[in-house]
């Protein structure tokens, strides 16, 4: 057995805490997270609580811990939303080509000229800002770039002659795509798909921000960093751990998917 | 010969990495003023590293242990990077294989041959163009004024060639590098770009180191010959004595591995054609666009072929002949446009009562083994994938087919487990053609299954490819521009031109005496072999006779 990459294990690490931490923070916190308690409001991090307090009295660290159970439910549900969807898309569009491929990257172009939180914004106007609301307009703003990049990889690889070769051999169109091109496209889908993990994370917590995401008091990461601007000057604190969060698990994420794409690949394997 | 050589390279030794693999070891060889001197090795056998350091361009990763390499009396590896970047263009010119990537397809024709000119002479603009098109006219273009204005992309690959020879040329330096500079052409314009370097390179007395895995074509042009095999220098010499008394086994081998005329085979006397192809019409649609729609390509003008059972019909011609379409139409790849295909007397499409009795007995091996095997799937599993459309077949018997034919192709122990990219491109072939025959078909389409390859690895999966053929029986049509490989395994030969048959016939026939011009043409640009006994060979050119005809 050799030894996984550094990257594995610093990644597989860092996700495994944000896990762990969320899997814990859904059943049990050091103190209650909506809790208020106006006497201990924008404590420093201390011995009691070890984040410090918000404006509200309320423990910082109970709230990351409650916040990333809710910020990663929804960053993985929208991330599997969009992936099934644009993989669906990309799959016929490149796969027939033709006019069929013409209209819906037609259609999928059209929507990739809007910016992705912009998007969502509308939808979300049109959904409601809830948790699911929040799920549906991020996984179909971010469907349209996973469409584009399966039906890029579809199309270099229908040219490939083992595609060619599985027609020869008399399988049909539909065993061709789940035997051989969908297998081909798992490297793009993964390191995508990590990247779309941070990005979905990051809008989340825009959205938040802009006030249109998981209504408040329950803490996601993103209305925690959004809720601490107006004390920066005071309460550093309040900003800076729910910032740290997202940046390790950006940094997480990113490493993880490289070390799986490594992994998936059989050309990487057992190269070095 | 009293001169003083003009590239003299010596104990060269290059190594990879700290304690690596020694790439180019303890290699010598000379060049003198106006000669062609020829490096003939397979891939891996360090000939583009060693003469690639003559200018100093080596990789990075590859470290000089040893040696030393004057050029012009001066010692190239102690130079600073001024004085090599002085000689590079001027003094030593470079051509490269890729016709196709070797040109920078975003800059103007004249601009890019203008580069080299504006940097090594000084001369005013007026007197380098004057220059350059007087070389475009030399390297045979039609248009030189037009050629200046045009883009890379508006040429074929030959005409690259020759525009890449023609941008060397102009600093008419003393040492030409050629590296397999004719590799990617067609073999007729293979030809005509060697003739045309020749020539160039003897009008200005520039020495050529030519590169090349071919030792027909290097024995052709070349006075001396230097053999290398895995990094080392098994044997040099004079063209005609390496060939004719060969001193070293690899030389012999590389020699045994040329392709050569086997007897004629006796056929069983004609039944029903396994394959029965009658005014065959390919169109390929024009581009479309939302608004406009241009006129198909027709690639294919009424083709008629019959493969008889057990019969090796090979189908050659140059790139845009449509033999590669005729293949894949065959195959059931690409759709005709009118005509029809019969396999085993019964139509094919899809549909029809003899669809599956086709689709399950006609099968491929693919050009490229790098392409044709899907990366993820190991060989075991690639190998048993036809077999999954085979009814009543159980398990354990697919199981046992698989290491049967896995065993029959050289892949016995442990290739199974193993995935393509670990595979060279000869054992990868082999798995392509595993893959082909598995089903036990009756009629196999090889588009140019050993152009890829190596010279000796050509020569054994051909081997093995015959060896299968004559097993198991099944028909083939065999697509090839290689006239030395239809040689060996064709019993009956199609030539095609531009979507046409213009000539076919049984194979001694149509080698022996052919009728229409372009076969002679083809015929004339391959290098014909006899064996002297004593393991060694001359070289005899066919159709020496037309020469003259065909240069001019």
């Amino acid at each position: 057995m050799k030894r996984p990459a550094p990257n594995a294990i610093i990644g597989g690490a860092l996700i495994g805490t944000l896990l762990a931490v969320a899997a814990t923070g859904a059943l049990w916190t050091p103190y209650e997270p909506l809790k208020l308690s106006f006497r201990e409001k924008l404590v420093a991090p201390n011995a009691a609580h070890w984040l410090g307090t918000d404006e509200f009295g309320r423990d910082v660290l109970s709230r990351l811990m409650a916040g990333a159970a809710t910020s990663v439910w929804i960053s993985l549900l929208t991330v599997t939303l969009a992936v099934l969807l644009g993989t669906l898309i990309g799959l016929i569009s490149g796969y027939t080509r033709g006019w069929t491929d013409r209209i819906i990257m037609a259609f999928n172009d059209a929507l990739l000229a809007f910016p992705g939180i912009l998007l969502a914004l509308g939808l979300l106007a049109v959904v409601g800002a809830n948790k699911y609301g929040i799920i549906l307009a991020l996984g179909i703003a971010y469907t349209p770039s996973v469409a584009r990049v399966v039906r890029g990889t579809v199309l270099s690889l229908r040219e490939r002659e083992f595609i060619a070769a599985s027609r020869v051999m008399g399988n049909s169109e539909a065993f061709t795509m789940a035997r051989h091109i969908l297998p081909n496209c798992i490297a793009p889908l993964t390191v995508l798909a990590t990247s779309m993990f941070g990005y979905v994370l990051l809008a989340e917590s825009a959205l938040s921000f802009l006030g249109l995401g998981v209504p408040p008091p329950a803490p996601t990461w993103g209305n925690m960093l959004a809720g601490s601007r107006p004390y920066i000057g005071q309460a550093m604190w309040l900003g800076i751990f729910p910032g740290l969060c997202i940046s390790l698990t950006l940094l997480g994420i990113n490493l993880l998917g490289d070390a799986l794409r490594d992994k998936l690949d059989p050309r990487m394997r057992g190269a070095r | 010969m009293t001169t003083s050589a003009l590239l003299d390279v010596a104990g060269l030794t290059l190594r990879i990495g700290e304690a690596g693999r020694t790439v180019v070891d303890d290699v010598s060889f000379q060049v003198f003023p106006g000669e062609i001197v020829g490096i003939v090795g397979e891939s891996g056998s360090g000939k583009t590293l060693a003469a690639r350091a003559v200018m100093g361009f080596i990789p990075p990763a590859v470290r000089l242990v040893g040696g030393a390499i004057r050029f012009d009396g001066q010692d190239v590896m102690a130079m600073s990077g001024k004085d090599l970047r002085a000689i590079r263009g001027s003094k030593v010119g470079m051509v490269f294989q890729e016709p196709m990537t070797s040109l920078n397809p975003s800059m103007l024709i004249g601009r890019q041959l203008d580069e080299g000119l504006a940097l090594h002479r000084k001369l005013d603009a007026a007197a380098r163009r004057a220059l350059i098109l007087d070389m475009l006219r030399r390297v045979g273009l039609k248009d030189p004024e037009g050629a200046l204005e045009s883009y890379p992309h508006q040429f074929s690959g030959g005409m690259r060639q020759r525009i890449m020879l023609a941008s060397v040329m102009l600093l008419k330096p003393a040492l030409l590098l050629a590296d397999e500079p004719t590799t990617a052409l067609d073999a007729v314009v293979q030809r005509d770009v060697m003739e045309l370097m020749v020539g160039l390179t003897q009008e200005n007395g520039t020495a050529v180191l030519l590169i090349s895995h071919d030792l027909g074509m290097v024995a052709r042009y070349c006075s001396r010959i230097v053999v290398m095999c895995q990094g080392e220098v098994v044997e040099q010499g004079r063209s005609e004595d390496l060939l004719a008394r060969p001193q070293h086994p690899y030389t012999r081998k590389l020699l045994s591995a040329m392709p050569h005329r086997l007897p004629a085979r006796d056929l069983p006397p004609a039944k029903t054609p396994i394959v029965s192809v009658r005014d065959l019409v390919i169109e390929y649609p024009g581009r479309q666009g939302f608004f406009r729609k241009s006129t198909p390509k027709r690639a294919l003008h009424g083709i008629s072929i019959d493969v008889q059972p057990g019969e090796v019909v090979a189908v050659v011609g140059g790139s845009g002949s449509g033999k590669t379409t005729l293949g894949q139409s065959i195959a059931g790849l690409v759709k005709p446009a009118s005509g029809t295909i019969v396999f085993d007397g019964k139509p094919i499409a899809k549909g029809e009562a003899g669809y599956w009795d086709y689709r399950l007995n006609c099968q491929m091996v693919f050009q490229d083994p790098y392409s044709s095997l899907d990366p993820r799937m190991t060989i075991g599993e690639l190998v048993a994938e036809p077999l999954r459309l085979v009814r009543d077949m159980a398990p354990t018997a697919k199981a046992a087919r698989v290491a049967e034919v896995l065993a029959e192709v050289g892949l016995g122990d442990g290739f199974a487990a193993r995935y393509p990219h670990e595979l060279s491109g000869g054992q990868r072939q082999r798995v392509a053609i595993a893959r082909a025959v598995v089903r036990r078909p009756s009629f196999v389409i090889a588009d140019e299954p050993v152009s890829a390859l190596d010279v000796t690895v050509r020569a054994q999966v051909l081997d093995l490819f015959d060896e299968l053929q004559k097993k198991h029986g099944f028909s083939c049509l065999f697509i090839s521009h290689d006239l030395g490989v239809v040689e060996q395994v064709a019993d009956r030969v199609v030539v095609m031109q531009d979507g046409r048959i213009v000539e076919e016939g049984p194979r001694d026939a149509i080698f022996d005496a052919p009728q229409h011009a372009y076969t002679q043409k083809l015929l004339s640009a391959v290098p014909g072999l006899e064996s002297t006994g004593e393991g060694g060979v001359r070289l005899f050119w066919r159709r020496a006779g037309n020469d003259a005809s065909i240069v001019s």
